[in-house]
């Protein structure tokens, strides 16, 4: 685990991996809930978590565990979100090839999988999920599309996830859900968050 | 992402809410105005941007001299070119790029408490200099707040839309007397603006030159800026590590450098996270300055003291 300054009152801490991450991010929160760390953000990412609006950074750097990897963090506890899914997407035949597989292949692989958000980005509510093994990564498409309709699962990278509105996107698109990814009214508004578990499960 | 996402179920009403019944009838909104406040920080895990006044320090001035507390929302008027009727007597207030200023076409300051008629019709011209002029009515705009914010986000499309010709906002009830002010100028600077900067996060990608050139060479603002981050043309600063970077969190100030080398610095509206590297952030007291940085500005980075 290192450390890095981003201005007067952020530090970013890098880890190995998004175990480590998932970890930390669970390590920093529980801190301030509990009162022992001032951080208005605390923003966990592909190999990094940010710590933005920390008052006294250099502090922080004496609350982190030294070089000591933290331990993955068990699923058990986490909030756990089904996503029923329609696999009908357009890259869903690339994606079959890519993996050396058919249709049938890549919905069970993808409904097989326990994913977990390791963080959120690009998009309120949209949520990089990992769980996929490193045969499963999948490029991202050469063009972009200039539109992905509001509940698209897609892939790219290490990562699936799930458009919570329309936006442009270069990913590959596997299929739909009619899920609301991220609603106003509700609280977190998000509802994939850092550390949730998510299956997809395909649409009877 | 490019363009705001659509779509989303942003509540959007420009129905007045109940309340004091005051509202502020926008007569001409200009070429780019919307409702502001500070933002909706803490939210970045979920992809929420931080949004809020880009010169967060000209709000909390409107506001002080409006008698509104620091957060309550007012009109962000990038250039100027409003004109706008208050519904009953209250206290206006203009901060931010000096722009002249009527009410009922007879001249008031900038910068003062400002008490108007019911009726009363302000016109704030053309900003002389800086780019950002900011609004407060004396309690605060009241549109419905999103997340807890009543900014408008041009990112992601959270908040207000903005501020179009005929808009009626609503305004809460006054809930203090303005202070008592005799002058309170606060123009921006003019000519080339010194922006203290932090080495770091990812100064390491580039190479030693590309800090001392960022410390030493000239910069421009160019006119690819807007709320989401300025844009700057000068010396190219060289990467010394190629390849991709994982996407990690991004803070307000971030200087980041895109593959053609030409820094881009972060402002309100900007994404949570990113995958360029982050050369340096400029100091947060110094992001209020950069806001009002006309294209053009000429920019020089001085290494803050750490």
């Amino acid at each position: 685990m290192r450390a890095r300054r981003a201005g007067p009152s952020a530090i970013l801490i890098e880890l190995p991996g998004d175990d480590a991450v998932s970890a930390a991010y669970e390590l920093l929160t529980g801190l301030r809930e509990r009162g022992e760390l001032t951080a208005a953000e605390i923003v966990p990412a592909a190999r990094t978590v940010l710590l933005d609006g920390v008052p006294d950074p250099d502090r922080v750097f004496r609350l982190l565990p030294g070089d000591a990897t933290p331990t993955p963090p068990g699923t058990e506890g986490n909030t756990q979100i089904t996503i029923t899914t329609r696999y009908d997407g357009e890259d869903l035949d690339d994606v079959a090839r890519l993996w050396g597989t058919d249709r049938a292949g890549v919905i069970a692989i993808h409904t097989g999988t326990e994913f977990r958000v390791a963080f959120c980005g690009f998009a309120p509510g949209f949520a990089y999920l990992t769980g996929l093994g490193p045969h499963h990564h999948v490029p991202r498409r050469a063009t972009p599309r200039t539109r992905v309709p509001a509940g698209t699962v897609a892939l790219a990278g290490p990562y699936s996830g799930v458009y919570p509105t329309a936006s442009p996107g270069g990913w590959q698109l596997i299929g739909r859900t009619r899920e609301t990814l991220f609603d106003l009214d509700n609280d977190p508004p998000a509802l994939l968050t850092p550390g949730t578990v998510v299956r997809f499960a395909e649409e009877p | 992402m490019s363009e705001p996402a659509s779509g989303s179920s942003v509540p959007r009403s420009r129905s007045p809410e109940t309340g004091s019944g005051v509202r502020l009838e926008v007569i001409r909104a200009g070429v780019r105005t919307t409702v502001q406040d500070l933002g909706r920080p803490g939210l970045a895990h979920l992809g929420v941007p931080r949004s809020g006044a880009l010169d967060a320090g000209a709000l909390r001035r409107a506001n002080r001299l409006a008698g509104n507390p620091p957060g309550a929302a007012g009109l962000e008027i990038t250039l100027g070119g409003l004109r706008a009727r208050v519904t009953r007597a209250t206290t206006l207030a203009v901060t931010g790029a000096p722009c002249p200023i009527t009410v009922d076409r007879r001249p008031a300051d900038p910068g003062l408490p400002l008490a108007v008629r019911a009726g009363a019709v302000i016109d704030i011209g053309r900003a002389t200099a800086g780019l950002r002029a900011y609004l407060a009515v004396g309690g605060g705009l009241t549109v419905p707040p999103v997340l807890g914010s009543r900014s408008t986000d041009t990112l992601s499309g959270l908040g207000p839309d903005p501020v179009r010709d005929g808009d009626v906002l609503p305004v809460g009830p006054a809930t203090a007397l303005p202070p008592g002010v005799d002058v309170a100028p606060h123009p921006p600077p003019r000519g080339t603006l010194r922006l203290r900067v932090w080495p770091g996060p990812r100064d390491d990608w580039f190479t030693g030159d590309a800090w001392r050139t960022l410390l030493s060479a000239e910069y421009r603002v160019s006119t690819q800026t807007d709320r989401v981050g300025a844009r700057l043309t000068g010396p190219v600063l060289t990467r010394a590590i190629d390849g991709e970077l994982p996407s990690e969190g991004l803070v307000l100030g971030a200087i980041q450098v895109p593959a053609d080398g030409q820094p881009l610095i972060f402002l309100a509206d900007h994404p949570t996270t990113g995958g360029y590297p982050v050369i340096g952030v400029v100091d947060p007291s110094d992001v209020d300055l950069l806001a009002q940085a006309r294209p053009g500005t000429t920019l020089h980075f001085t290494p803050a003291p750490p």
